[in-house]
């Protein structure tokens, strides 16, 4: 039975999320400038570390940055003169901050750097499923790989120390699994360091011309080695008995962890050798020439490439090349036991019955202002070409408004390379209509944009500007001015951009306005197709629904569907509003009261005219 | 003390409340706690589901035919994620029908109590009133009033304690 006592009264630890238990870590270490840009599965990490600052009375620099390549350059000044520094992203925005993260390793730091690059082995919700392990070992920087929250605090802590001794930016992989499970942590004070900031001048490293190069990579070179040989990182093992001789198990990450709970399900833990590598790369120098004396067969079990397999380069070791593990997914404990069962020869147990029922696939929420401005778009344009990009507005591919999502900012170039592919031919030129969101324009839309402009790209460019980033759980845009932490920052205009990006049609309407919309879209695609004609944007301003202050703004309508309804499906398969559905018995549409917000905006949808919207009354 | 439960619903209906409610219980009664959710864009309405386990557990999953408790938000969620369910798995789902489980109406109960958002504190009211919970329900309703936001506060522990009312 409880006691009385307050939950708060307990002692030093809280449950955390994976990713607030590394924001943590990197206050309790010291840090003291966090960059990022947010993307699930790494946002919660920047998220919550203005939050611990607060709550320690830490100082530090916290920011959402235009993207990952400015959180990284940014985090590595603050290295460079010094002091304690952290990068966070998703496995996707290391692709984009790979520019500096390649030169890092040779140039180094000196304050030590982190760079929290998150995997999303499935992929869940990522346009791969990259290792990032890989790119750690393409760039010969270090790598480690937390199994679990508690784990990966504690990993912060190590991999800025380490990250130090060597002047090396030391990178930290976990997984969804691990940003996105829940511990409980313990929680220790932070660390005062009391460094000074000092940017000490050395042109022969931070401005490294090619002649000191060659220097450098044999300095880096060293460094790894000189890690390789470090023994806090041999991997960790948990000794069986003799049941397997010569057997063993290698695993590392969340693989570990589920690896672990199913030996002990299995009755086999502690039966056979079970080694978790927490350093993939650089892997310890004796640990291959250790598991090629002692053992005849091997198991790696790794997420999602091979990494620590390739490392081992013995023939006596299964995995992903030999295909013992599948090539590609995320490494399910039911996915293992089927491994674990046919390496140590064991009958496999029943086969759990499959799903058997179909996912419900996720769309705009109701009332969303997206789905006004594709509705919108697919209307006035039934047979074009829509480019669009990454966001909660990708789910316009459900309105068959959204025809290609590649990665943030693809949209507009790719729609510029529609137009110069079917100009170039020669044939007619369908309208091109991009559609993008507010975060994603200024991470890698202008650039996109000026070369659109500058090509003479006869396209339309749609903004959905939703004054926020709302998929990855509404983190600011430059628009609000708005620090990470709340605070005041200089505003920067969409609008202002677009216009000195050299756009000569540029309009801004609210899409609940569905009729107005279209006429817009009409205006601009004249322009596209006149003499001067060349990129036309149109802003969708309407403010994010789960925008609970903004929202207070918004008059509620109460909606109805008469009885002219003809069940015609119209609204529910072009529109796609969560709150309508179709009545089986009456063959009629009817309203779910509890999801409808009364945006009202499908009144101008029902091709019947029977969807009518009225003045609340009050309650 | 060990226990899986598995919490399915679609986005937005509050499976995350409930995990994080279980979490802090259990971490309350000083037992190892590891849990693991949906985020990104299947939040966005689509099918989710949250998993606990409670114990000495190094890994955030259940493995398929593992659960001890299966907290079902959606009816039709159960064809989804019945597999994760041991056979003498305890499994109650917010259904209005009743069916090889037990059901309670929870968004019916939600929109009577005029707060259609809480189903999901009512369905775990329901589950910790049937004892089928790892903790006493009490414990969940000091954790309701301790970690929820003021503004919800009120309403969430009626919710919880309808569902409990609900279980006699």
């Amino acid at each position: 039975m409880m006691e009385s006592e307050s939950l708060k009264d307990k002692k030093l630890q809280r449950i955390l999320m994976g990713n607030e238990a590394m924001a943590r870590g990197l206050i309790e270490a010291g840090v003291t400038l966090a960059a990022s840009y947010p993307g699930t599965p790494a946002s919660e990490i920047l998220q919550a570390v203005p939050g611990f600052a607060r709550e320690t009375g830490v100082a530090l620099h916290a920011e959402w940055s235009v993207n990952e390549k400015v959180a990284f350059e940014t985090a590595l000044a603050n290295s460079m003169s010094g002091r304690r520094s952290a990068v966070s992203m998703k496995q996707v925005g290391l692709n984009v901050a790979s520019d500096p993260f390649m030169r890092s390793a040779y140039l180094g730091v000196k304050g030590g750097l982190v760079v929290i690059a998150a995997d999303d082995p499935g992929p869940h919700s990522s346009q791969t499923e990259q290792d990032s392990r890989f790119f750690a070992m393409f760039a010969k920087i270090p790598v480690l790989d937390p199994s679990s929250p508690r784990e990966a605090k504690s990993m912060v802590g190590q991999a800025l120390r380490v990250s130090e001794k060597y002047e090396i930016p030391v990178m930290l992989r976990p997984t969804t699994r691990v940003c996105h499970a829940r511990q409980n942590v313990p929680l220790f004070r932070p660390q005062n360091l009391e460094r000074p900031a000092r940017f000490e001048k050395n042109p022969g490293r931070w401005c490294a011309t090619p002649q000191y190069l060659r220097e450098l990579h044999r300095l880096l070179n060293k460094k790894i080695a000189d890690m390789a040989a470090e023994e806090e990182f041999f991997p960790i093992l948990t000794p069986g008995d003799d049941t397997f001789p010569g057997v063993c198990i290698i695993a590392s990450g969340v693989a570990l962890a589920h690896t672990w709970d199913l030996l002990e399900e299995m009755d086999l833990l502690r039966r056979l050798d079970l080694y978790q590598v927490t350093m993939p790369y650089p892997l310890h120098r004796d640990f291959i020439s250790h598991i090629k004396s002692r053992y005849q067969k091997v198991l790696v079990l790794e997420e999602t490439y091979p990494v620590i397999e390739l490392q081992l380069v013995l023939d006596q070791v299964q995995g992903r090349i030999n295909r013992a593990v599948p090539g590609e997914g995320e490494l399910t404990p039911e996915v293992i036991r089927r491994v674990l069962e046919g390496f140590l020869n064991l009958p496999a147990a029943a086969a759990p019955t499959l799903p058997g029922g179909e996912a419900t696939r996720p769309t705009l929420c109701a009332g969303c202002a997206h789905r006004a401005a594709f509705y919108a778009i697919r209307e006035t344009f039934p047979e074009d070409i829509f480019p669009s990009d990454i966001g909660c507005y990708t789910l316009g591919l459900n309105l068959g408004a959204v025809d290609t999502c590649h990665c943030m900012g693809a949209g507009i170039s790719q729609a510029a390379g529609f137009y110069h592919t079917y100009a170039a031919a020669a044939e007619k030129v369908p309208a091109i209509v991009a559609t993008i969101g507010d975060s994603t324009f200024f991470h890698a839309g202008i650039p996109a944009l000026i070369n659109a402009v500058l090509h003479g790209a006869r396209i339309m460019v749609v903004i959905l500007d939703n004054s926020t980033t709302a998929m990855t759980g509404h983190q600011p845009t430059p628009e609000q001015g708005m620090t990470a932490a709340g605070g005041q920052a200089h505003p920067v205009h969409i609008a202002d951009l677009v216009k000195a990006c050299g756009v000569g049609f540029l309009k801004e309407a609210d899409p609940y306005d569905i009729p107005g919309f279209v006429s817009l879209l009409k205006e601009a695609d004249a322009y596209c197709r006149g003499e001067n004609g060349g990129v036309a944007v149109l802003i969708a301003k309407h403010f994010c629904i789960l925008d609970r202050e903004a929202r207070k703004s918004q008059e509620i309508l109460e909606m109805c569907v008469t009885e002219d309804c003809t069940g015609c499906r119209h609204c529910l398969d072009e529109f796609e509003c969560p709150a309508l559905s179709l009545d089986e018995a009456t063959y009629q549409v009817v309203i779910d009261r509890a999801r409808c917000i009364g945006c009202g905006v499908c009144v101008h949808v029902c091709p019947a005219g029977a969807i009518t919207a009225s003045p609340k009354k009050e309650q | 003390m060990k226990q899986q439960i598995i919490v399915s619903g679609l986005g937005g209906q509050g499976a995350l409340t409930i995990t994080r409610v279980l979490a802090e219980a259990a971490a309350a009664l000083d037992l190892e706690v590891l849990t693991s959710e949906t985020h990104g864009m299947a939040q966005r309405g689509g099918t989710v589901i949250s998993m606990i386990k409670v114990g000495p557990f190094r890994g955030p999953l259940i493995p398929p035919g593992g659960a001890d408790v299966g907290l079902f938000l959606a009816l039709k969620n159960l064809a989804v994620h019945r597999s994760y369910l041991k056979a003498d798995a305890a499994v109650f789902v917010n259904s209005p029908v009743p069916g090889d489980f037990q059901n309670i109406d929870a968004q019916g109960l939600a929109r009577e109590l005029g707060a259609a958002v809480a189903a999901n504190l009512i369905l775990l009211g329901y589950a910790a009133g049937k004892q089928a919970l790892f903790c006493d329900p009490e414990l969940l309703e000091q954790v309701i009033r301790e970690k929820t936001p003021e503004r919800f506060r009120e309403m969430n522990l009626k919710a919880f304690q309808q569902g409990m009312a609900s279980a006699k």
